[in-house]
């Protein structure tokens, strides 16, 4: 199975990431990760669905999403020609003995060490999901005490916008 | 805008502006704002049913019967979930209804109130769209796109909740002049390439059907339908949802394709080289075993809802368009293609399909101790009510031959639960037709089973003047599940005996109704039961034909099996290949 981006333009409107969520989990597909938030656009959110899905079933509930009323565009974003990335917390064990490690691996990774207790520190980082997975890896044997992470949110490269033609109004009924 | 009007008054005048003649619905404590005004509507008439899942299937069965959006209303909590039957039935088979229900004041939702559902996220799955409007303004605007949404594209059920503070607030009145959904732009005008590129392969098919699904009905498209049968010679079959399509009589037609199917119809599917799937799913009843499924078939598959082409077999040329528009425009491609010289020459591939239909007719036999044959009563009651009337069937042995024994000559004559397959669909759904077309005979065909899920409605009929007929094919049993049972659990009858032909007695419960109660026990008196109920037209009629339980439907495909292995009758098989 391959993991898909999907980017879904939404009207601002009560219910719809129910609507959403339950759609995939009624059609049988898992969501991997999700972020929704505002756009540019007012009265227009944009929500980031990550599906690991064969190509088939991809096309299928993307035509079901698109039914939903609420729901303004769907692109699937390529990897290759787009940008994803998530945030992540975490609260690692480092006690005097493995303070100074534990702050070396935040400074390779660029994470930000954002509180530091007696027995912890906790660093936000932001990248790809390799990356972030790669520090959590390293992380681990220190012994991870919390971890929240914030769905994938991607967008394209280059000087289009997702919204430029989709939301305005002249083109609706094309 | 001033605030001159109720929340409830702003509802009555949208559903009047919404062009509502009639409303099937119970009344309650959170939609009681609504009923106050209702009552003074001379547009609208209120018909109070006996139980709210009757006020749904009766607005299905308005909907199906004239092609207008059918209304139900019901108050919040257990109203609205009596609702949901009828909601998702008319989602399987789309169906346009608008339900409108009361929800329990705004300040109250989420707090498990007094008669609180969440009913609009009960329902997010089984609706097209639906609304919950706690702002009163909203009212109007909800409605207009609740009725826009149903009616369009995909036909399909729409709800409208809101809250009683809502219907009871002062507010102003608004009628959208337009509605404004930039989410729902349904595409009906096929792409000219498409249908051009379908075209081309009718004319250069070899064994060519045309598989005639429901939505040609939704779209009106029987006319446009005969049209390209007869230009182009391709045999035809109708699916459960588009009996009435195309005329039963026409010589192109095969039949029934599917689970209980004619030989003729699943064999020409299973057999051809192109599929021509118009407005229809490829449901698993039609297809059998999806992999087994016409092998040698390439699929043209036109349907106005871009997620069913591709969902269950592969279209080799998909077109997205209303039914009505793309056949039209078929018509006028494959005219094109005739016009340059390229007809199709199906003349083998109809005089086999011929053949088959000539060997492996339906039929039935008579049981032997002399009782009634449900499909012999079945076959006379088409025949005698003629092809005007409209059924509506309840779901399973009697749906079966209902579907298969009445001749169809016209579309929104016949009405039932395909793709829910819901028991006790008839006999409101015949209720709401007869309201629909008050001209027309409208029967139910149920069984009785189905007749005692929802026959409470009969009272709504006697006292509102709805004079349905039924004809109660009463086997005394569940019959599909015992014939299951039959087939598949070695004749073991687990809670199928219904006892029926003792309790109840259907005709003392047809007379305490204020209905006409018939009963019919031989195949002599068969006619003339059915001549009586027609002349009674002051009540409703209820005639209890007791029929033998042993009758099955046939032919049959197994679930889950392949069309190859259809069977005419138990244990036999059709020889398609000695046939070639």
């Amino acid at each position: 199975m391959t993991r898909h981006t999907l980017s879904v333009l939404v009207e601002d409107q009560p219910g719809v990431l129910a609507r959403i969520s339950a759609l995939f989990s009624r059609r049988g597909f898992n969501i991997e990760s999700l972020a929704v938030g505002p756009t540019e656009v007012e009265g227009v959110s944009r929500i980031t669905i990550v599906v690991a899905v064969e190509d088939s079933p991809l096309e299928q509930v993307t035509k079901q999403l698109n039914k939903l009323i609420n729901v303004l565009k769907i692109v699937e974003l390529e990897p290759e020609s787009s940008v994803a990335r998530e945030l992540v917390l975490v609260k690692v064990r480092a006690d005097q003995e493995t303070r100074s490690d534990v702050l070396q691996i935040a400074d390779v990774f660029r994470a930000k060490v954002v509180d530091v207790a007696l027995e912890t520190v906790t660093m936000e980082i932001t990248g790809s999901r390799d990356k972030t997975e790669a520090l959590l890896r390293i992380l681990e044997p220190f012994g991870i005490k919390e971890l929240a992470q914030s769905g994938i949110v991607a967008i394209g490269r280059g000087p289009r916008s997702i919204s430029d033609r989709a939301l305005r109004p002249a083109e609706r009924s094309a | 805008m001033t605030d001159q009007i109720t929340g409830a008054q702003s509802l009555v005048r949208s559903l009047e502006r919404a062009g509502v003649d009639v409303v099937f619905g119970i009344p309650g404590g959170a939609i009681l704002p609504a009923y106050d005004p209702l009552m003074d509507s001379t547009q609208v008439r209120h018909i109070l049913t006996r139980h709210e899942q009757g006020a749904g299937h009766a607005a299905e069965g308005y909907a199906a019967a004239t092609g207008r959006v059918g209304v139900c209303m019901a108050t919040s909590g257990p109203g609205a979930t009596n609702l949901v039957t009828p909601i998702a039935d008319a989602y399987m088979d789309s169906v346009p209804i608008v339900a409108i229900t009361g929800q329990v004041p705004s300040a109250a939702i989420g707090t498990d109130a007094f008669q609180e559902a969440d009913i609009r996220g009960i329902t997010m799955p089984i609706t097209k769209h639906n609304f919950l409007v706690t702002d009163p303004a909203e009212i109007p605007s909800a409605v207009a796109a609740a009725f826009h949404i149903a009616a369009t594209g995909r036909p399909g059920p729409v709800l409208v909740d809101i809250a009683k503070d809502a219907l009871q607030a002062r507010t102003g009145f608004s009628w959208p002049e337009q509605i404004d959904l930039p989410g729902y732009r349904p595409v009906t005008r096929p792409h000219a390439k498409q249908v051009r590129e379908a075209a081309r392969m009718i004319v250069e098919a070899k064994r060519p059907v045309l598989y005639v699904g429901g939505g040609v009905i939704r779209a009106g498209a029987h006319a446009e339908l005969r049209r390209l049968a007869e230009l182009t010679g391709i045999p035809v079959t109708t699916t459960l949802m588009a009996r009435g399509a195309f005329p039963d009589s026409h010589p192109l037609h095969l039949g029934m394709p599917g689970m209980h199917g004619t030989v003729a119809a699943v064999g020409a599917l299973q057999k051809s080289d192109l599929i021509v799937a118009l407005g229809a799913r490829f449901d698993d009843r039609v297809t059998g075993k999806l992999d087994t499924f016409a092998p040698d078939a390439a699929v043209i598959h036109a349907d106005i809802d871009p997620a069913e082409i591709g969902k269950n077999r592969t279209a080799d040329v998909p077109i997205v368009g209303d039914a009505r528009e793309v056949i039209a425009d078929l018509v006028a491609a494959v005219t094109a293609e005739h016009e340059a010289g390229r007809t199709g020459d199906y003349a083998e591939w109809v005089e086999l399909l011929d053949r088959m239909k000539a060997t492996y007719p339906l039929g039935y036999d008579h049981p032997a101790d002399g009782t009634l044959s449900p499909q012999y009563v079945i076959e006379r009651l088409g025949q005698i009510a003629g092809p005007e009337a409209v059924v509506a069937a309840g779901v399973g042995q009697h749906q079966m031959w209902a579907a298969q024994f009445i001749g169809y000559e016209l579309p929104g004559t016949w009405l039932n639960s395909g793709g829910a397959g819901t028991m006790g669909y008839a006999v409101p759904a015949a209720m709401g037709a007869k309201v629909g077309r008050p001209d027309a005979q409208v029967w139910a065909v149920d069984g009785d089973g189905c007749f005692q899920m929802t026959n409470q409605e009969l009272v709504t009929c006697a006292i509102n003047e709805i004079p349905i007929k039924v004809a109660l094919i009463n086997n005394s049993s569940l019959g599909m599940v015992r014939q299951w049972q039959t087939l598949f659990y070695e004749s073991r009858y687990s809670n199928t005996d219904l006892h029926s032909h003792r309790i109840p007695d259907f005709v003392k419960l047809a007379d305490a109704y204020g209905c006409h109660g018939l009963r019919c026990e031989s195949p002599e008196q068969v006619d003339a039961t059915i001549e009586k109920a027609m002349g009674l037209d002051d009540a409703p009629v209820v005639i209890d034909f007791v029929v033998h339980k042993d009758a099955m439907v046939w032919p049959m495909v197994a679930a889950g099996a392949s069309n190859d292995d259809i069977k005419f009758a138990r244990d036999l098989a059709p020889t398609w290949d000695r046939e070639e």
